[in-house]
């Protein structure tokens, strides 16, 4: 009962300007862990069970998982105990909460007020004081993103995981960098979520680059997305929208060993990097590694062939990272994209059929709209349709396997050019090739909410006003 | 004869085709074809308009692609570049030679343009006699460019070109010996197929 009167207490005091009152309520703190492997999973379960720690996400601890997030609540006393031996299992969590400069911008976020209620069932901010005393919300001008990072140059992989870490250090309460998987050459596959805090269950966008090491506009295009998203976040109401009941999961790079080998070694490198033949032929082409319709149309059997699919269906570590994650998830998951280059094209399914999907003409719809949505920019022209109509037959796609297991919506996008560079686009073009495929990329997002979660912004706004104006009648409730 | 979209798939394999022929036929170092979609206006406004009606040999794939090609408009006249890039070439002192153009970021260093354009036409041959309809050919990078020095009037390149083939995705070495002169145009004397393990 004292508990929860102190949560109201702290309930009023955020509420800006409303009211004065002192709390002492610091020295817990909440974690964020994102436990990497089984043996993490485990020590984090022990510590939960018998320290008792409040666990906030997920509810229990048998439902703690290797690459999901995890939030636990850790009492003052315990804190330094529980930290400590973290670092003996080289566990990494950082505490959302406690970061300075975040607490304005939890108030000042617009969605602060749904952010709140996930708080203040079980309360727990680091030093409410400090909160208190931070006399108006400013609006935070501050950038999220590294002032230095250039979205104009091609970067290698190092300094893409470095960004992949920094966005997150920087964004930490939208995003989230969660382990996917390894390749074969045992690097980490990480991808980001950028996530709307909230205690909805969320549905899912997924959009992975990078599958094809040689097409480096790719990844560019993934970075461009992020920073986008993250940099527009508080000013477009648009993303705000979408991001309320969609989270977004994007994959800078797939195939990680591919990338770092088109850097060092064969700038037209196509595939992975695994050996065959006793390690005299490498490489098997991602993009025909797929469980659908695998190793029958447009494939080769034989390691020397850039479309070389595989010993079998998800034979590569970097094939099967990507569809366990989308298999667990698939049914959050609305729309599927995957990115290349190049070409210009925005493809349907499927490759390995001519037999088009059920919902064929919706999706052909969104993709026109998608690619006129681009052209409108800078004049570039995209040709839509399903790839065995507009290319050449193929099986084994990431495309195809998405839209076969059920996620309505699935497109390959290949970007500019149509072959004056082709694989090697000059880096003054990186800008406007990605200013105008997020026209695209939003057109679908966009469509995909509409669709899903009809029901426009308006309704957002007097929604959070009533909340805030309850919570407040609520608390004057209890304090007197 | 049925009609095909414009963007079904041999369609575009049979128009990248036709650029590539007419890009050698028309193509110079101050001047490079490539396929523009043509119903938006580009601002570097060189574009013309073409058509072009291309006849696979079907059965026959040692016979190159019959090709016939209409251009609508007056063609730029590239003398003054051509010229330019002429003299240069005869004043230097030493062959050129250069590799990976453009390199791996997309560059092209504003001497190697006009090779670029060069091994861009000449490519166009190379693509044209050995396209099918089942090929898509663009030329990717130059992997290697020789100057080799002559007695006569005419410039002589030896080029290790890397062609991209749209269907198989493959990346092919090709060697080819380019002969130019301004006013005699473009000859392709020797080419083939190089392993691919000329790569690395």
């Amino acid at each position: 009962m004292l508990l929860f009167l102190g949560m109201a207490f702290s309930l009023g005091i955020l509420i800006p300007g409303k009211f004065s009152l002192k709390l002492q309520y610091d020295g817990d703190q909440v974690l964020h862990i994102v436990p990497e492997t089984l043996q993490q999973v485990q020590h984090l379960q022990h510590l939960c069970s018998t320290l008792l720690l409040d666990l906030w996400k997920p509810l229990l601890p048998e439902d703690i998982r290797a690459g999901e997030d995890l939030h636990i609540r850790v009492p003052a006393p315990l804190v330094q105990e529980v930290k400590d031996s973290l670092d003996q299992h080289t566990i990494s969590y950082n505490i959302p909460y406690k970061q300075s400069g975040s607490h304005s911008e939890l108030i000042t976020s617009s969605l602060w007020t749904q952010t709140f209620i996930y708080q203040c069932e079980r309360i727990l901010i680091h030093d409410v004081q400090e909160l208190v005393d931070q006399s108006t919300p400013e609006t935070s001008s501050q950038k999220q993103i590294p002032e230095s990072y250039s979205y104009t140059q091609y970067h290698p992989m190092e300094e893409i995981y470095t960004w992949m870490a920094q966005i997150q250090k920087n964004n930490s309460e939208l995003v989230t960098q969660h382990y996917l998987g390894e390749t074969v050459e045992n690097r980490t596959i990480y991808y980001l979520q950028i996530s709307q805090p909230s205690d909805k269950t969320k549905k899912i966008i997924w959009m992975d680059c990078g599958i094809h090491a040689r097409e480096w506009i790719s990844p560019a295009f993934c970075q461009w997305f992020v920073k986008e998203i993250l940099q527009n976040y508080e000013s477009d109401p648009k993303i705000r929208k979408f991001l309320q009941n969609i989270d977004l999961y994007i994959l800078p790079v797939l195939n990680i060993d591919g990338y770092i080998y088109s850097w060092e070694t064969a700038r037209l490198w196509r595939k992975n990097r695994s050996p065959h033949m006793n390690g005299t032929c490498y490489g098997t082409d991602l993009n025909r590694n797929f469980n659908s319709s695998w190793g029958t149309l447009g494939v080769s059997y034989n390691c020397s062939s850039e479309i070389f699919c595989g010993t079998g269906p998800e034979s590569e570590p970097e094939t099967r990272a990507v569809v366990q994650l989308i298999e667990r998830k698939k049914s959050d998951i609305l729309c599927y994209l995957t990115i290349h280059s190049y070409g210009q094209y925005i493809l349907t399914p499927y490759g390995s059929t001519t037999e088009p999907p059920s919902n064929n003409e919706e999706l052909m719809r969104v993709a026109q709209t998608a690619a006129a949505a681009l052209t409108e920019k800078y004049g570039t022209s995209y040709e839509v349709g399903p790839t065995s109509l507009i290319l050449y037959s193929n099986s084994g796609s990431s495309r195809d396997w998405a839209r076969m297991i059920g996620i309505p919506f699935s497109y390959t996008f290949e970007l500019r050019d149509k072959g004056t560079y082709g694989f090697v686009l000059p880096a003054d073009q990186i800008q406007p090739t990605c200013e105008e495929t997020m026209l695209a990329v939003t057109a679908i997002i966009d469509y995909v909410d509409q669709k899903y979660f009809p029901g426009g912004a308006t309704m957002l706004t007097s929604g959070s006003l009533g909340l805030s104006l309850c919570l407040t009648a609520v608390l004057t409730l209890i304090v007197t | 004869m049925a009609e095909l979209p414009p963007t079904h798939g041999p369609a575009s394999r049979a128009a990248a085709l036709a650029t590539a022929y007419i890009s050698h036929r028309h193509g110079s170092p101050g001047h490079g074809w490539v396929l523009r979609d043509v119903r938006r206006a580009r601002r570097e406004d060189s574009t013309v308009n073409c058509t072009a009606e291309v006849l696979y040999h079907l059965g026959n794939e040692k016979s190159a692609p019959d090709v016939q090609f209409t251009i609508e408009g007056e063609l730029k006249n590239t003398d003054e570049a051509d010229n330019a890039f002429y003299n240069r070439i005869q004043s230097l002192k030493k062959e050129l030679e250069a590799e990976n153009i453009p390199d791996s970021y997309g560059n092209v260093s504003p001497e190697m343009q006009p090779i670029r354009a060069l091994a861009w036409a000449a490519s166009g041959y190379v693509i044209w006699q050995n396209s099918t309809e089942n090929t898509k050919y663009q030329l990717a990078q130059i992997k290697h460019v020789k100057q080799v020095k002559r007695t006569d009037e005419y410039l002589e390149f030896d080029y290790v070109i890397l062609l991209h083939e749209n269907v198989s995705q493959e990346i092919i070495p090709w060697q080819m010996t380019v002969l130019w002169h301004p006013q005699h145009g473009i000859e392709v004397t020797q080419n083939s197929c190089q392993a691919k393990h000329a790569l690395d």
